[in-house]
């Protein structure tokens, strides 16, 4: 445990020191502002809170930025020290690969979870002094979209080793990260719409158009944060689709944190195989 | 007495490719032992199976009597220092950031771990970025590192690269210190003089074969490689000295002052008896034994042969 934690506090270090946590905050709170006030214009008058409308924008942008963030964080931790050789080294000290690889990822998730909890607070800061009131519920539902936003960026990051642990050079490694980033926040909903759009619902029924949206993280994300509520969901345009989804927004949490699981498990599989 | 290393049958190949092929070989606790051979020759490799890093093909190996693979190699780990060929430390870190990250590691206390960069000749470097250090400064520093907790043993490849030879004296001077606590060492080095005075045990790697493993002495007498001796006789001198001393061997004339003689290790001590009874003639005597890197060619030479 105290090798976790000095290999975490280490990455956390470093974050700070080359300025990852300060950049995605300042990037994450400067959009989650401009999200707040520019981004409830078009609502208009239809009722909606400004924290409700905030939650809904705030989702989207984090599904495009989240993993962008998370998989920039991991894809060179492992296959990074190989390069480097500084993994040579560290792996001769009395630290399991177990270790190094739980202690990465708290760090990491650590420095994701900052960004996120500086970014979106400044946005839930600003609303709060502008004076308007807010239903409690929204308050929960912002509070989950912080916590989702923590496990999205946690199922990238750990999608991030397992590509590290994979490949042997760092540039592949980078070019697999925006491939992932690429499929998962963009491509996967496009080609799933376009088949829904193409065969008129034929071959893609309901059931199996919600595994689909379950298999991608990103979309499990996006479930969660937009049907699962109420008062959120009637604001976004997916609900038509996940309303006739029969699972409760956990569903798609536990899709989520499978996410989270399953890639680092493996990665730490293939690093205790690994031969340095 | 336990042996530190114990290697049975070990052998390690990448990919199909034979790197390490049926190496036994044992460190006894406190002795020294140079890994010597080319570049390729398999040390390294060697060095990354005893640390656990690479798993054998086939053979076992114990270290400090643990198998480095199983959770006791943990252990193990803990009292082993390390230091690569080629140290490559994150140039963003400060000296004392990298001291202080490895002993939180380890588990030894930090401000101790800071009293290495004296130990090393580092004092004046503690706050400076790595990426600031010499060659020769990182190479201090990775033996600053590989020293920490007062290690039993310590695995230390080509560690004096790098290192100008002040440095290196004072690196000897390190390790003979640590020998003397009791720690075993073994330097993996293809510079082989530098090791031949400090060494108890060579251990000889070619192409991935063991083809020697004992003290240089006995290395000497295996090989029966001749030893040289060198005199410096009166001028004008040589032609009366080499004369008188042809039943020993082939004098051979250098110069107007000089004469050498190439002497099996048998005949050593009558051709210095004969050479002492020249008298006024023979200023001085040098006797040259075949260096490190002799036997080592020879040592090859014979591997070849023996195909």
């Amino acid at each position: 445990m105290k090798n976790i934690l000095v290999i975490a506090g280490k990455e956390i270090r470093d974050g700070i020191r080359n300025r990852w946590i300060l950049a995605t905050a300042l990037l994450l709170g400067g959009l989650s502002l401009g999200l707040a006030f520019l981004g409830s214009a078009p609502v208009g008058e239809v009722g909606a809170s400004r924290l409700a409308v905030t939650v809904v924008s705030l989702a989207s942008l984090m599904i495009l930025l989240g993993p962008l963030i998370a998989l920039m964080l991991s894809f060179d931790a492992i296959v990074g020290d190989v390069e480097r050789g500084t993994l040579l080294l560290l792996l001769s000290y009395p630290l399991s690969r177990g270790q190094l690889i739980l202690g990465k990822f708290a760090g990491h998730v650590s420095i994701f979870s900052a960004a996120v909890v500086m970014g979106y607070g400044v946005a839930a800061l600003a609303i709060t002094l502008s004076g308007e009131e807010i239903a409690s519920g929204e308050w929960a539902a912002f509070l989950g979209l912080a916590g989702s936003s923590i496990m999205l960026g946690a199922a990238f990051i750990s999608m991030g080793y397992l590509v590290s642990v994979l490949v042997k050079e760092r540039a592949t490694a980078a070019g697999i990260a925006i491939g992932l980033w690429l499929l998962f926040a963009l491509l996967y909903d496009m080609v799933l719409l376009g088949i829904l759009v193409a065969d008129k619902g034929a071959t893609l029924k309901p059931d199996l158009f919600n595994v689909l949206l379950l298999i991608n993280p990103a979309d499990a994300f996006r479930l969660f944060n937009l049907s699962g509520l109420d008062s959120i969901g009637t604001l976004s345009g997916m609900a038509a689709l996940a309303g006739h989804a029969d699972f409760s927004p956990w569903t798609a949490l536990s899709a989520l944190l499978a996410w989270v699981i399953a890639p680092l498990g493996l990665t730490g599989m293939l690093f205790r195989r690994k031969e340095i | 007495m336990a042996d530190t290393i114990k290697l049975s049958h070990v052998s390690k190949s990448y990919a199909g490719r034979p790197v390490v092929m049926d190496v036994s070989l044992s460190l006894p606790e406190g002795y020294l032992m140079a890994l010597v051979g080319h570049n390729g020759a398999g040390k390294s490799t060697l060095i990354k199976l005893m640390l656990g890093l690479t798993r054998p093909t086939e053979g076992e190996i114990g270290i400090l009597g643990q198998d480095p693979l199983s959770p006791g190699g943990m252990e193990a780990r803990s009292n082993t220092g390390f230091l690569p060929e080629n140290v490559v430390f994150e140039g963003a870190l400060s000296g004392r950031e990298v001291m202080t990250f490895f002993a939180r590691i380890k588990g030894e206390p930090v401000a101790k771990s800071l009293e290495l960069f004296d130990l090393v000749g580092l004092s004046h470097a503690v706050d400076m970025k790595v990426k600031t250090y010499s060659k020769g400064m990182r190479q201090r520093l990775g033996l600053a590192q590989a020293f920490l907790g007062e290690p039993r043993l310590l695995l230390l490849d080509e560690p004096t690269s790098g290192l100008d030879s002040a440095a290196q004296i004072q690196f000897y001077n390190i390790v003979k210190m640590l020998k003397e606590r009791g720690a075993s060492i073994l330097i993996s080095s293809h510079a082989l003089t530098e090791l031949e005075a400090q060494a108890d045990l060579i251990a000889m790697m070619n192409s991935g074969h063991l083809m020697a493993c004992a003290s240089i002495g006995e290395l000497r007498e295996i090989a029966g490689l001749p030893s040289m001796l060198r005199l410096s006789v009166r001028d004008g001198k040589t032609s009366e000295v080499a004369e008188r001393l042809k039943k020993c061997g082939a004098p051979t004339k250098i110069n107007g002052t000089h004469v050498e003689i190439a002497i099996s290790p048998d005949d050593k001590m009558t051709t210095l008896k004969k050479v002492g009874q020249l008298g006024k003639e023979v200023l001085d005597v040098d006797v040259y034994s075949p260096s490190l890197d002799m036997l080592y060619t020879a040592f090859c030479q014979r591997r070849e042969n023996g195909r």
